[in-house]
């Protein structure tokens, strides 16, 4: 009997290719790469097998730097291109890159009906709240307010939350990370993991046009109270002592922040994280702001059947039922003469 | 043939027999007008004659009813002789109500016969045609034969035993009238019955009423004596290629000549799809052929449907698109990519009358500068056209062709004339057709994405799953070869002039052009492209057998043109360039060969007469 001898183990090297990175120093893209060179190694799938796709902006450029297969393609539109790669070869391991310009704005079509449509890959939204690559305008994601070059007076644009969009395009995982959390690798294999269209959310700094826009949540002195980790089956505890939590009011139908021990507040008054209650899912992707925390980790996953599964299926029963199609036959098929 | 056959193309003693017939069935959206069209023209074909059809949809779904706007109408030419167009004028029109014969009188042949239901001309009907008098009795038909018949009320009569609703009883009128019309032409029903029976297997009642319909319709003929009215008639069966055949409208032949295609090149089709008119019937053809490993997606938008295929492309599929003018516009960008990152694509290309929205439903030939010219960049791109329904099949397979050897979008060009006409189609066979295997790149051994054939200019097709040969593609520039990132000068003057040669060098790889009739040099010679094939074709033969010097040259490769096509060209002291546009391929032709082509121009959304492209070589000889 041939053994196979085991293969080394991959290294997040294994996955730099040998192009240099053209990101501006200090971007936070920079982590979110190194994030996903670490990711993959740990995944069960060939390196031959991933595909990264890409639309166009700073973070766009990231197929570029993997070692993988890749596909730089056009603005807006890498959902399509991802969705047609998979149902091609489903055996692909696809992962997408876009940023908040590139998959909400131009692409955000593409991107709700990729979330509807459920086919297996990974859409990691960089999210910047700026248009990088065309030098800093404001971006869907971009606060109310916001003074850029084309908007010297100030956005007055309300903002779009991916998050929340995700949930009401139908998504079946969404899941919120930042470019240099130790743990975003973790977050990327329960995308991974899950069976359709995986988004996360990642914060990410763009040092030149909107840098420290997320500090208010990032920033060390202020992150252990402005940053909830959701934990499934945990109650929702955050804060720099542990002693705040979120409860939910049920007559105005909505989340509130509480301090435990007050008012003689404990943690079984505390919601519990359950991932696959859309409901609770919604309340939780909607938090952020002055008044709440901003949520981290798998906001929602409830796995359904996927696109590519189900298309797969039609196909194999078609050639099941017809195993042997002809074409000389299908033509001949209906109404034909001899003359 | 068989005896009854033999019986009918004979006919009866009091049959007159005629080398070819012009028949237009008119009427309202709802009266079923298509399917009465489509049954003649199975059993035309059934009884051997040639035959063009000529579907005219309302571009209203649901027009209100009896309304000018809501006329649908369906044109057959057929013969004993053979047939390149749907026919100029009409012989016969066959008008349900006021409004369809409004709509249709004036391309009635002067001395035509017309066939006119009298239940449906009451003053409501009328009113809402515009008549402010009854047609059939101010005398402003003297010109033409009319069969006055209630047909209404004879359907009535004929399904009463069936149950129906008064308005599921009228449904039946077009049964009616085509057992009406085979008998003025000889015609068999059993055909018609055995697709009624098919067609309504769960609702018998239905079937039985239409058929009971039919028979009435055909028995009302005999009894009233028609030919003292307007006449009986016989076509004998055409002179055809000997072999199996069928009908076949263009959307179909097209959507099978892609899955030829695929197979041919060892390829599972990957069809991205948006619906638009005249386009949808292609998807909807494919969507039945999972068997053959086809997947079909139906995008979001046109620009989902393009991106989808492309990247079905890149990972080793052949993809397809399929749109009309509207929808190819917003593909442009993607095709500049596939172009930019050199992968095999089809882009199918229903041409409707345009600009913008334009006209769905009417037929043009108005995206040559589109399909040409139409990116940013230089973006060079294959062109095919197909010239007729059984035409596209061909056309498909070469799109398919070109596009996988050469690792470039093809855009193939049909558009809502061939698309929705029907001919009759002898039936080819696979096994005489060469394939072309493509093979994916698998060999590591010093593999860089944009080596090149040096034949052919096309690159490797190294796709994902392939181990050793990660790689990255994109619509930056590239680097020659290596295809990394290159914003050098130099490099991109290269693989501009790369991707030019390319297409251009594609041109010794397609056949010669050539007269389709007429001699080699001369006077005028004729020059068409896509479904204008018809009517040239008919229009030359008449003024070759005038004895003028004339030729038909028609191009199936619009980019890059046969390499021949200048040197051929230059020989007659004329050319004139008809089409469906305002002088698109006379333009390509000028830029060209600096020749001093001349339009012939016709964009009313109806395809070319004969008679027209007669007068237009008649004064180009004569000036
Ligand atoms: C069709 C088209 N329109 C506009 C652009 C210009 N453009 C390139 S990237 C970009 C926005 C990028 O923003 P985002 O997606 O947030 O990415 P970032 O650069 O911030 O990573 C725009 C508008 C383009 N390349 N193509
Ligand atoms: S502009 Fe901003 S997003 Fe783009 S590379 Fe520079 S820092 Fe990163």
């Amino acid at each position: 009997m041939n053994v196979i001898a085991p293969k080394d183990k991959m290294k997040p090297a294994d996955f730099a290719s040998d192009q240099e990175v053209r990101w501006c120093p200090g971007c936070g893209d920079y982590a979110i790469l190194k994030a996903v060179q670490r990711t993959l190694p740990d995944l069960d799938t060939p390196k031959e097998n991933y595909v990264f796709v890409s639309g166009i902006g700073c973070s766009s450029r990231f197929p570029y730097y993997m070692s993988t297969y890749g596909f730089h393609t056009i603005h807006g539109r890498a959902p399509a291109f991802a969705t047609g790669i998979k149902l091609a070869n489903p055996e692909l391991d696809v992962w997408m890159v876009t940023g908040d310009g590139d998959g909400f704005s131009i692409g955000g079509n593409h991107m709700l009906h990729a979330l509807r449509r459920n086919a297996d890959m990974q859409i990691l939204l960089c999210n910047n709240e700026i248009y990088g690559l065309t030098k800093g305008q404001y971006s869907p994601t971009s606060e109310t307010g916001l003074k850029t070059p084309s908007s010297p007076t100030g956005s007055v644009e309300s903002p779009l939350k991916p998050c929340v969009f995700a949930l009401g395009s139908g998504g079946h995982f969404i899941a919120r990370g930042y470019d240099t959390q130790k743990t975003l690798p973790e977050i990327l294999k329960r995308a991974h993991a899950h069976k359709g269209t995986s988004l996360v959310e990642i914060l990410q700094n763009c040092i030149v046009y909107n840098d420290a826009v997320f500090d208010n949540v990032l920033a060390r002195d202020v992150a252990s109270d402005r940053q909830l980790h959701l934990v499934h089956g945990e109650p929702m505890i955050f804060g720099k002592d542990s002693d705040k939590g979120i409860r939910f009011n049920p007559l105005t139908f909505s989340l509130e922040v509480v301090t435990l021990g007050q008012d003689g507040i404990t943690e079984s008054d505390l919601l519990v994280h359950d991932e696959t209650n859309k409901s609770l899912a919604s309340l939780i992707a909607e938090m952020g702001g002055d008044d709440f925390p901003t949520a981290f980790g798998v906001i929602y996953c409830n796995p359904a059947a996927t696109y590519d599964e189900n298309m797969t299926k039609q196909v194999e029963q078609a050639k099941a039922y017809d195993p042997e199609p002809s074409l000389d036959a299908l033509l001949r098929q209906g109404h034909t003469w001899e003359v | 043939m068989s005896e009854l056959k033999a019986e009918l193309a004979a006919g009866p003693e009091s049959r007159t027999a005629l080398p070819s017939v012009v028949i237009r069935f008119a009427g309202d959206s709802g009266d079923g007008i298509q399917i009465t069209g489509s049954r003649f023209t199975d059993t035309t074909a059934l009884a051997g004659n040639d035959l063009a059809t000529f579907p005219d949809f309302p571009a209203e779904i649901r027009a209100p009813v009896g309304t000018t706007f809501g006329v649908s109408a369906f044109q057959i030419n057929f013969g004993a002789r053979h047939i390149e167009t749907h026919g100029d004028d009409p012989n016969v029109l066959v008008a349900l109500n006021p409004a369809a014969l409004k709509v249709n009188i004036n391309r009635l042949k002067k001395g035509g016969s017309i066939i006119v239901d009298t239940g449906s001309f009451n003053s409501r009907n009328l009113k809402k045609a515009g008549y402010d008098e009854n047609p059939l009795e101010d005398g402003s038909l003297s010109d033409y034969n009319i069969l006055e018949v209630d047909i209404s009320r004879h359907v009535l009569e004929s399904v009463k035993d069936f149950g129906l609703s008064q308005k599921e009883g009228l449904r039946c009128k077009n049964f009616w009238v085509l057992g009406l019309v085979y008998w003025i032409y000889g015609r068999d029903r059993t055909d018609t019955v055995n697709w009624l029976k098919a067609k309504f297997a769960k609702r018998p009642e239905i079937a039985e009423a239409n058929i009971a319909a039919l028979n009435a319709g055909h028995v009302y003929g005999e009894a009233a004596e028609l030919s003292d009215s307007i006449g009986l008639f016989s076509v004998a069966p055409a002179e055809m290629k000997k072999g199996l055949y069928r009908t076949v409208t263009g959307a179909e032949a097209l959507a099978w000549g892609l899955v030829a295609g695929s197979e041919l090149a060892g390829l599972d089709i990957f069809f991205g799809s948006y619906p638009i008119t005249p386009a949808s019937p292609i998807l909807h053809s494919l969507a039945k052929l999972k068997q053959f490993g086809v997947q079909t997606f139906q995008a979001e938008d046109e620009i989902a449907a393009i991106c989808s295929a492309i990247g079905a492309s890149y990972a080793g599929a052949l993809g397809i698109t399929s749109s009309s003018g509207p929808g190819i516009a917003l593909k442009g960008e993607a095709i500049g990519l596939a172009i930019s990152t050199e992968l095999p694509l089809v882009i199918v290309n229903s041409q409707r009358a345009g600009p913008s929205t334009g006209m769905p439903t009417k037929t043009e030939q108005s995206d040559l500068y589109q399909a040409v010219y139409g990116r940013n960049g230089d973006a060079p791109l294959a062109v095919v056209a197909a010239h007729g329904p059984g035409d596209c099949f061909e056309a498909a397979i070469e799109a398919c062709r070109i596009a996988t050897k050469y690792m470039t979008p093809v855009m193939l060009l049909t558009d809502g004339y061939i698309g929705n006409a029907a001919e009759p189609w002898l039936i080819p066979s696979m096994k005489d057709r060469e394939p072309f295997k493509v093979t994916h790149e698998t060999n590591p051994e010093d593999f860089h994405p944009f080596d090149r054939d040096e034949k052919t200019l096309a690159r490797k097709w190294a796709i994902p799953g392939t181990p050793g040969l990660e790689h990255r593609i994109g619509g930056i520039e590239k680097e020659d070869g290596a295809g990394h990132i290159s914003y050098d000068p130099a490099n991109h003057q290269r693989m501009t002039d790369l991707r030019r040669d390319k297409i251009l060098n594609i041109a010794n790889d397609i056949p010669k052009a050539k007269p389709e009739q007429g001699p080699e040099t001369g006077d005028l010679a004729v020059v068409g492209w896509g479904s204008t094939f018809g009517p040239i074709s008919r229009a030359v033969a008449n003024k070759l057998s005038e004895n003028k010097s004339v030729a038909h040259i028609h191009i199936r490769h619009l980019w890059p043109f046969p390499a021949n096509l200048e040197e051929l060209l230059k020989g007659y002291k004329k050319v004139i360039v008809p089409e469906m546009n305002d002088g698109q391929l006379k333009t390509v032709l000028r830029d060209q060969y600096l020749l001093d082509a001349i339009p012939v121009t016709k964009v009313t959304g109806q395809p070319f007469k004969i008679s027209e492209i007669e007068a237009a070589i008649d004064a180009a000889l004569e000036s």
